[in-house]
């Protein structure tokens, strides 16, 4: 089966791109398969993924990825409480990283650098001598941002950063994210679900359905203008505080992966699937700077 | 006239340690009444830590109050007959947060439904009970030809959470407390099972405590809410209040945390956010909330605030409505809609003396 199937965007220098998609959509896996960390029997049946300066990831030899991992494509897994190691206190886990791809620094150096990264996403430095169980969910994540950013990455890749945390948290922790991002100039791609956050801090948008990427649009112009008919409707499904309303949820729900439907995935669920939808697949079309797969918008005769 | 359950005075502490014993007031001090007459939906919303899922655990009668009493039909829980347990049982309903973990996976789906049924000896014959089951089904949406017959693993997490409240109100409960029931349901498919929700009460006239973290969902199927903080309730009454118009500077916090889905909007204001709730210690006397609390001044340190009667329906535990009279005993059905007409009405009238 496919988990993820043809897509294509680019990540622009200092950008922060979201992608969304429901469970089973693939975002998770493509987020994964960018660093090429997908577990078997999980494989790359083809593309690439260009790196500045370092050239197609998918084709570097082990050593070389693993020199690239961290130094220059960071993760900020989900879940940060499963992620951290339990019986490593804080500044351990951070050294691990620094040490192995630059080592160099001597014991006070190193030192400084880790106060200096716990400083940078809003821990205190006694935090370092701390075990993750000491820590609350908001702080181990911020551990997980520190570790992941630790060497100025020029992209990082943030998979459900805050899906586990509460919503005053949840802010606190983007606003870490945002501000590290912005400081040593990194790309971000932020996976997740909530349309809410997506829209709060994403600079550019792309949609994810049973593994295809079925839009991609400045962010704006994704909530104001959405094109394909699964990202409205998502759009509409999401409850906001402006006004009570009935809640509008997708008729049927989301294939799975093994029985993906002919033609356009999404096509048994759209309200406005017509003749080619059931059995031509549509091809990404692109106009102003965002791009859409669904027959609705025919290639333009350029 | 005895109401269907009531909370009086309900505190729940935990206790840990030994040498150094340590003590969390999960639930402090909560006082209001679920009627039979006027079924409504009230969310009990707060953050993780805020007491709320030990408030659903008292009200199903899984674990005792501390102190105060939870009343069924007139009488504690606590002193049920074993008939009387029964029916109470059967009339509280619990919808969970994990569509899967409440499966046993090597029992096809009817199982969750067919025992039920039996226990409760629902109906006399196995084709009555089919007929229940399938008008349950059908209530929450669901295809019974679809749907029974399979194992969990075949359905999806929105059917596999639907097929719980299809079992909940096969039962025919009064009450369902509903603990963040679409939390683990994607987003395209949480209307469908909060719809169904809504729809309890409104054809079946089943009141519904929604708990939630997500202040959105409950301001759409809602009718009231409480807010919680630490165990305590900050601020209550109808979501039009609470939501719309928050009082307490803890419900503000959490009103302007909500990343709304429109770029356009800004998320919260500058420099709020302070301090990590779930870290934070609780201070002894005073205001739970006072050390993240911007709007702090010199009584909070002093005495916990009362809730204060700010308006006909919502009360704030916050000193900066201390000019209204703070409700009696925390009473808070009188914030509560629809009213209860049991209640004696003018008794909200006399500030009552802390």
């Amino acid at each position: 089966m496919k988990a993820v199937d043809g897509v294509s965007f680019d990540l622009r220098p200092g950008e922060r791109l979201g992608l969304v998609g429901e469970s089973g959509s693939g975002k998770s896996t493509m987020a994964l398969a960018l660093m090429r960390m997908h577990k078997p029997p999980a494989r790359i049946a083809g593309g690439e993924v260009l790196l500045d300066g370092v050239g197609d990831v998918m084709k570097l030899d082990d050593d070389a990825l693993r020199r690239i991992r961290l130094d220059r494509l960071a993760l900020v897994p989900q879940g940060a409480m499963n992620s951290l190691n339990p019986v490593m206190r804080v500044r351990d886990q951070l050294a691990d990283g620094i040490r192995t791809h630059e080592p160099g620094d001597d014991r006070d150096a190193l030192a400084a650098r880790i106060r200096a990264q716990l400083a940078r996403v809003g821990l205190d430095a006694d935090v370092g001598g701390k075990f993750p169980h000491e820590l609350s969910g908001g702080m181990k994540q911020r551990v997980a941002i520190a570790i992941g950013t630790s060497l100025s990455p020029s992209v990082i890749i943030a998979d459900e950063p805050t899906s586990a945390l509460d919503v005053v948290v949840q802010r606190q922790v983007m606003e870490t994210l945002r501000s590290v991002q912005e400081e040593i100039g990194a790309s971000v791609l932020i996976v997740g679900h909530d349309m809410g956050l997506m829209a709060q801090i994403a600079d550019r948008m792309g949609v994810m359905y049973a593994g295809k990427l079925v839009e991609l649009a400045p962010v704006h112009d994704l909530f104001a203008n959405p094109q394909h008919p699964y990202t409205r409707l998502l759009i509409e499904s999401v409850p906001t505080l402006m006004a009570k309303r009935a809640l509008a949820s997708i008729p049927g729900a989301p294939p799975t992966l093994i029985n993906v439907p002919p033609g356009c995935p999404f096509h048994p669920r759209c309200p406005s699937a017509f003749e080619p939808c059931d059995s031509k697949v549509p091809l990404p079309t692109s106009q102003n700077g965002r791009v859409v797969s669904c027959h609705l918008y025919p290639e333009q005769a350029a | 006239m005895t109401a269907f359950l009531e909370m009086t005075n309900v505190s729940k502490v935990f206790s840990a340690g030994i040498i150094r014993r340590q003590h969390t007031v999960a639930v402090d001090d909560v006082t209001m009444t679920i009627d039979e007459q006027s079924p409504s939906i009230l969310a009990v919303a707060g953050e993780s830590g805020s007491g709320k899922t030990t408030l659903a655990r008292l009200l199903l009668g899984v674990i005792p109050p501390s102190s105060g009493e939870v009343i069924y039909r007139g009488q504690s829980v606590d002193d049920l007959s074993r008939e009387q347990r029964r029916t109470y049982l059967r009339e509280i309903q619990p919808i969970f947060q994990d569509p899967f973990e409440s499966y046993n996976p090597f029992y096809k789906v009817d199982h969750v439904l067919t025992v039920p049924a039996k226990k409760f000896d629902l109906a006399a014959t196995r084709e009555q009970t089919m007929r229940l089951i399938e008008e349950a089904l059908d209530m929450v949406g669901l295809q019974p030809a679809e749907t029974l017959g399979r194992f969990p693993h075949q359905l999806s997490g929105g059917q596999r959470q639907r097929v719980m409240v299809a079992r909940a109100m096969l039962l025919r409960p009064r009450l369902i407390v509903a603990d963040e029931p679409v939390s683990m349901v994607d987003a395209s498919l949480r209307a469908t099972i909060l719809e169904s929700i809504r729809r309890m009460k409104q054809e079946l006239g089943i009141s519904v405590v929604y708990i939630t973290h997500d202040l959105t969902t409950a301001y759409q199927i809602a009718d009231n809410i409480l807010v919680m903080y630490k165990g305590s309730v900050v601020e209550a009454g109808s979501v039009e209040q609470v939501i719309r118009d928050p009082k307490h500077p803890y419900t503000q916090l959490l009103v302007s945390s909500i990343p709304q889905p429109d770029p356009s909007v800004p998320w919260g204001a500058e420099g709020e956010i302070a301090g990590d709730p779930e870290s934070m210690e609780v201070a002894a006397t005073g205001c739970k909330f006072v050390d993240r609390c911007p709007a702090a001044f010199e009584p909070c340190r002093g005495q916990r605030p009362p809730l204060y009667h700010e308006h006909a329906s919502r009360a704030a535990a916050c000193f900066q409505y201390d000019g209204s009279s703070a409700l009696e005993d925390q009473n808070l059905d009188v914030v509560f809609e629809p009213q209860l007409t049991s209640q004696a009405a003018g008794a909200s009238e006399e500030p009552a003396a802390n």
